[in-house]
């Protein structure tokens, strides 16, 4: 496959076509019926979650978001198929796999909402926190498969990266020190077309992203990224290239931003309206949808139901992290090292004594 | 304070094409805080444009520009983002006069954000200008009003040193102010009393001015006459007006938002004590961050320095 796939050619690897329709059954990868659904339905549930935080947020009721409308089928792609003993190591749109791995909404909920708290992912401890200096991360991701390797487990490394992020030097020198390790990591570009406001062709000369893998000497594949059959099979045979100690491999996923950046971006200032109308008739969703009706196996009353519960589920969540309580002074200090300094301890107490001073005056 | 970088730089756009501006999401977008809005619209994308998202690279290719001729001024979208080009600044903007023994000059100015309080994500909220500050070869400048920033922008534009321009961005808005319509300057290097007072020097920047000020009332109230020393220059430091102002009042605080150790404020301390030793009625005091990373919002009050936290270090200091 990735021969055929090869990014020299620009060839994007799709199975299911814009309208729901299989186009390469050949490469259909055998998924039940039942673990369809289930992905679909996490699907569902990350784009109902994400849906309801952009308007958490328009009630100030959490601070900046990024949002992954669109973007859903690569993170449910991955998160059917991710181990729970493989890492994942996030950007900050990729929800869906988060929660695939045991991080929950409440979490990121608390994260979003500025509790530091919402980054232990105790149910997640292989799933890094999320990563705002762009690109920063995939460095970990090869270090982290450089140890899988180091200890002969068969663990894998799924790290994530936008368009813009591949223009940062960590990119290009995590693919490399990969590719010169040969370790078990799969890097996922999302190029959603945008860094912000820049368009990806502004971010790169190349014709794709994936092309980049070639220069390093490593298998890359430029997969439709809103195809979650493809999504699925190109991860399938990356998992193969990694097992047989031939990682890593670098997959573009073709998809598109349909939020903003975070809530604090206008995205009417840099793209057009048609140009929205046209990727969202490529939207992973309502794709899936149209095969899995078509299937038999779904219909829009059964969609409407698990929606609504889903909402309540988000909102019971939400609710949980908006009552978590207030935030005890010594949080900002306790964690800053495995043994706090003296001098730390010191500053704390020099805020204590700033603290009652404040109460002896209000009084 | 936005509309008044703004129209710097729309200054030295019409008057020197060796002048571009570039950096993430400038051009079209006019930037995340629309400090360069319209800007490419006027000048056109070939001096206002929106690069590869890479902050070494925006530092390293402006190097080259510099050297060229060419007066780049470069943004940096948050102050957590300029790492990737720390090499770039400490390897190269800052060492490129002196290696070259002053035949490549790398006039250029680094735009930056800086500065907590507005509720953002991790790496938005830093304070850092220490580590710039004690970067041989660069110049730290930072303005707290509209009318400092105009003409400061401009005088960084204009020198031929490479220059880091550090924007509070908590104040980006919060602050009306006429500025005067035109070209103007502000002399690098110079530091600006903003109230006179006996008792007591206080030494701020940026943002941390406005709350220096509202203390100052307090204080006021408490009857104690505060002189506050905006530094406007990080590096070079007016030690002279600094060490005039301790001479007179005899007690010197200085209030910073970055975390203590190794920061601005032991700098200025040090500065009392070598100029005005002899006038110290009580050690000199810091009011700043403490060594922890900036909190995420909901912690972030335990960190910042507020108007109240300034007031008690004023009392303390005068009850030494």
């Amino acid at each position: 496959m990735f021969k055929e796939y090869n990014p020299i050619n620009n060839k994007e690897f799709q199975i299911l076509d814009h309208k729901g329709k299989v186009v390469a059954k050949e490469m259909m990868p055998p998924i039940k019926d039942d673990e369809l659904l289930k992905a679909y339905k996490e699907m569902l549930f990350a784009r109902t979650a994400d849906l309801q935080i952009v308007s958490y947020q328009r009630q100030g009721r959490i601070y900046t978001y990024p949002p992954n409308y669109g973007q859903e089928a690569i993170s449910g792609a991955v998160g059917a198929l991710i181990k729970d003993s493989d890492w994942l190591v996030p950007a900050f749109r990729e929800m869906g796999a988060m929660l695939a791995k045991g991080v929950t909404l409440k979490e990121l909920f608390l994260y979003f909402m500025g509790y530091e708290d919402g980054s232990k992912f105790s149910k997640a401890k292989k799933t890094l926190p999320i990563s705002v200096p762009i690109a920063s991360q995939l460095l970990h991701a090869a270090g982290l498969g450089y140890a899988i390797k180091y200890n002969k487990e068969k663990d894998l490394v799924y790290a994530f990266v936008g368009d813009g992020g591949t223009s940062e030097g960590d990119f290009h020198e995590a693919v490399n020190f990969a590719g010169v390790w040969k370790v078990p990591v799969i890097f996922i570009i999302q190029n959603n077309q945008y860094g912000i406001s820049t368009p990806t062709r502004m971010q790169t000369a190349s014709d794709n992203l994936a092309v980049k893998a070639i220069a390093y000497g490593v298998k890359g594949i430029k997969v439709d990224g809103n195809d979650y059959f493809a999504m699925y099979k190109a991860i399938q045979e990356s998992i193969k290239v990694c097992e047989a100690g031939e990682g890593p491999v670098l997959i573009e996923a073709v998809t598109y931003r349909k939020g903003a950046h975070t809530t604090s971006d206008d995205p009417t200032k840099y793209r057009t309206k048609e140009e929205e109308e046209q990727w969202d008739l490529k939207d992973p969703l309502k794709r899936l949808k149209s095969y899995l009706i078509a299937k038999k196996i779904w219909s829009d009353k059964e969609e409407e139901k698990v929606i609504e519960q889903y909402k309540v589920e988000v909102d019971r969540q939400f609710l949980e992290a908006e009552n978590y309580g207030p935030y005890p002074k010594e949080d900002i200090f306790k964690y800053m090292y495995a043994e706090m300094p003296d001098d730390l301890k010191d500053q704390e107490r020099e805020y204590e004594r700033f603290m009652e001073w404040k109460a002896a005056r209000a009084k | 304070m936005v509309n008044a970088i703004n129209d710097a730089l729309d200054i030295k756009l019409k008057e020197d094409r060796n002048v571009v501006v570039y950096g993430e999401d400038v051009g079209v977008e006019g930037g995340v805080f629309r400090v360069t809005e319209g800007l490419q619209m006027i000048h056109g994308a070939e001096r206002v444009f929106d690069s590869p998202l890479a902050e070494s690279g925006i530092v390293g290719t402006a190097i080259g520009m510099a050297i060229a001729g060419m007066r780049p001024v470069v943004e940096m979208q948050f102050c957590g983002f300029i790492y990737p080009a720390f090499n770039q600044i400490i390897s190269h903007a800052s060492r490129m006069h002196n290696r070259s023994r002053g035949v490549h000059k790398t006039p250029m100015v680094i735009r930056m954000p800086y500065g907590g309080g507005i509720n953002a994500l991790e790496h938005h909220s830093e304070s850092m200008e220490a580590i710039f500050g004690h970067i041989p070869g660069l110049k730290v400048i930072a303005p707290s009003t509209p009318h400092d920033a105009k003409g400061m922008l401009i005088s960084a534009i204009e020198s031929d040193d490479t220059i880091l321009f550090m924007e509070p961005k908590r104040i980006y808005r919060a602050i009306k102010q006429e500025v005067a319509e035109g070209k103007y300057t502000i002399p690098l290097g110079k530091a600006n009393v903003l109230s006179q007072g006996k008792d007591v020097t206080v030494v701020s920047f940026g943002a941390m001015i406005r709350e220096v000020q509202k203390a100052i009332v307090m204080a006021k109230e408490a009857g104690i006459s505060v002189e506050l020393i905006d530094l406007r220059s990080i590096y070079p430091i007016d030690k002279e007006t600094i060490a005039k102002s301790v001479k007179k009042t005899g007690r010197i605080i200085t209030v910073t938002e970055g975390p203590k150790s190794f920061g601005l404020g032991a700098e200025i301390s040090q500065i009392a004590i070598e100029e005005a030793f002899l006038h110290l009625e009580a050690p000199p005091a810091r009011v700043s961050g403490y060594d922890v990373i900036v909190p995420l919002p909901k912690g972030e009050h335990h960190y910042m320095q507020d108007p109240l936290k300034i007031f008690y270090e004023i009392e303390k200091i005068v009850k030494y």
